[in-house]
């Protein structure tokens, strides 16, 4: 499987990472070598295979749908990088 | 005073009890010790001196009025993958900046319960995303192992302490601790163990709460112990685990007493050897240490059993499908917004994008875009889809040896440790340490790595046993019986030390 210069700008516009002219070249390279080499998975039949979903069998539990931490709005916001009166900040979304 | 950090937890546990020296003694003891070392091995990206002598000073209250918890004053480190109260965690990434949690991680809260002293927050590769601790971007952590040339002299090449608990592995071996909290996605607690001479055990998946640790890839982490000794282990993870409802797939059974279980050896008990683990070109040290280890256990009253796990082959490049695939799922969260880094665009895409490049490094950047890849439209089904059918195959290999052996016996690594900038340039080479370790983590089973040996270059080689789920405790008596046999193997000179 080859990932051309393309693709890979296209992954990382999905991904929301911005990269350079030199990095798409080398992460062509690079995510080619990756996804060739897990190919190798075709040589597997897995056409009667259930795909795994948990790794240990268990039910889960079930809790009340009510509030059991609230009134924390400072802890939240502590660590945002932009905040007014326990709002973030973010950029302009809407012209 | 000798050196109380050369002290096992089991030591140590037993002069605070016998009142031979103060918990604040021995957390001083240590946080001198790391003064001086740190310096040069990088473990800790961030020492808690005032926080490890306010919790030690509590302990020697509580042990004053006879009332000591099961770790009460034994001085850990921390990973700093582990959400602390106040204290800032980082994952080692840029992109958290300086993220201090309004919580703590479950799995921290109980060891600090348990009365354990935090000494620090441990380096690790960004997210737990290695094999050498070269990817943290606080810098490589070093190894306190030196090879040792023909002449018999230690080199003085660095050498990396494994990955992704690099930190919490050089630092127990280096006695900066007495032991470690870690985690392992894909042998990232049984590797680094190994490539230093300390015990690693990871649990079976849902054994810790994962709660309040940052998450690589969820249906594959898990937490556990990097310990000097396998008793050690035992206390640090019957400390560690419990069942949390705020982690979801954590499980409700009891924790057994791992510390009980050492000592009942291994009479009677059934050992699989899976004939896949020899891979070609697998170094004939490591061989022989196998064979070594299949020695030791039959001497012991142990049987041996050649098994068959015939999608071994097949799980490494399973793993670099699903565990990717849950990274960039698990990361998308870092957006600049509500914590951590921002950079400025021009817009709020851009201001994403500008963030994130700026924020994590070359190798969570390159698996963010193979999972973004493998889960992109059109392409689910024949990676995603596919890996997870895989992963079904190889749970039920192990399922089937359980009708005939109680723990299986591998190698934990193909080979020793290497050196600063060996496997870097090539993605897929780095990618092979953890070839025995994966299996594990895709089925979900405890697995551990007990030292077994030195290579010929003076470095520690480490054994791996893989147990049924929830069966630690035969993971711990068989340990035990290695160790028995092998010996414990200590760092031959601290070199770091100033004179």
């Amino acid at each position: 499987m080859q990932v051309d210069e393309a693709t890979v700008r296209r992954i990382a516009r999905l991904a929301r990472i911005k990269i350079t002219d030199t990095e798409a070249k080398a992460l062509e390279k690079e995510l080619s070598g990756i996804l060739d080499w897990v190919r190798q998975l075709d040589e597997v039949d897995t056409a009667s295979v259930e795909p795994m979903t948990r790794v240990v069998a268990q039910k889960l539990k079930m809790r009340d749908d009510v509030v059991t931490e609230g009134d924390i709005a400072d802890a939240v916001t502590a660590n945002a990088p932009m905040t007014d009166d326990h709002y973030f900040v973010v950029p302009k979304i809407v012209e | 005073m000798s050196d109380l950090t050369k002290l096992t937890m089991a030591e140590a546990r037993d002069g605070l009890r016998k009142k031979a020296f103060t918990a604040l003694e021995l957390t001083d003891a240590f946080l001198s010790a790391i003064e001086q070392a740190n310096p040069v091995l990088n473990a800790f990206v961030l020492p808690t001196p005032e926080h490890a002598r306010a919790q030690a000073k509590e302990s020697d209250k509580l042990i004053a009025a006879g009332k000591a918890r099961p770790l009460e004053g034994l001085p850990i480190g921390n990973k700093d993958l582990f959400c602390t109260k106040g204290i800032r965690t980082t994952a080692c990434s840029k992109i958290l900046d300086d993220f201090k949690p309004p919580y703590e991680s479950t799995v921290g809260q109980n060891l600090w319960d348990a009365g354990a002293v935090m000494l620090g927050k441990l380096n690790n590769d960004e997210f737990a995303m290695g094999s050498s601790n070269e990817t943290s971007a606080f810098g490589s952590v070093v190894s306190p192992w030196r090879r040792r040339g023909a002449d018999g002299k230690l080199s003085a090449d660095k050498l990396v302490p494994g990955g992704s608990s690099g930190g919490s592995s050089a630092a127990v071996a280096a006695d900066l601790c007495l032991a470690a909290t870690a985690t392992d996605t894909g042998g990232s607690i049984r590797q680094p163990a190994a490539l230093t001479g300390t015990v690693g055990i990871k649990p079976t998946y849902g054994r810790c709460s994962r709660w309040g640790i940052v998450a690589f890839a969820s249906s594959l982490d898990q937490a556990g112990p990097i310990a000097k000794t396998v008793r050690d282990a035992a206390m640090m993870l019957k400390a560690m685990a419990s069942h949390d409802p705020k982690d979801s797939t954590s499980v409700d059974a009891p924790v057994p007493d791992y510390e009980a279980a050492i000592g009942l050896g291994v009479k009677g008990l059934r050992v699989g050897v899976p004939r896949e683990y020899r891979v070609e070109g697998m170094s004939k040290e490591i061989e022989k240490l196998w064979d070594d280890g299949i020695r030791w256990l039959k001497d012991a009253g142990a049987t041996i059993h050649d098994i068959t796990l015939p999608h071994t082959k097949y799980a490494l490049p399973a793993y670099y499908i699903v565990a990717p695939a849950e990274c960039s799922s698990n990361l998308a969260r870092y957006d600049g917004m509500r914590y951590g880094l921002r950079v400025n665009g021009e817009n709020l895409i851009d201001t994403y994008e500008k963030t994130r490049a700026a924020g994590f490094g070359k190798e969570v950047r390159r698996r963010i875009l193979i999972g973004t890849y493998v889960l992109s439209a059109g392409y689910y089904d024949a990676y995603y889809l596919k890996a997870q059918k895989v992963r079904t195959l190889i749970k039920r290999d192990f399922d089937e040896a359980w009708g005939k052996v109680d723990v299986v016996l591998t190698p934990t690594t193909p080979s020793p440790a290497f050196a600063f900038g060996e496997k870097t340039g090539d993605p897929l080479a780095m990618y092979l340490e953890d070839i025995f370790t994966v299996t594990v983590n895709m089925a979900g089973l405890p697995g551990m790595s007990v030292p077994s040996g030195l290579s010929s270059q003076g470095t520690p080689l480490g054994l791996q046993l893989i147990g049924k789920p929830f069966d630690e405790e035969t993971l711990f008596r068989t340990a035990q019986v290695i160790e028995d046999a092998a010996g414990r193997f200590r760092v031959p000179a601290k070199w770091w030390m100033k004179g």
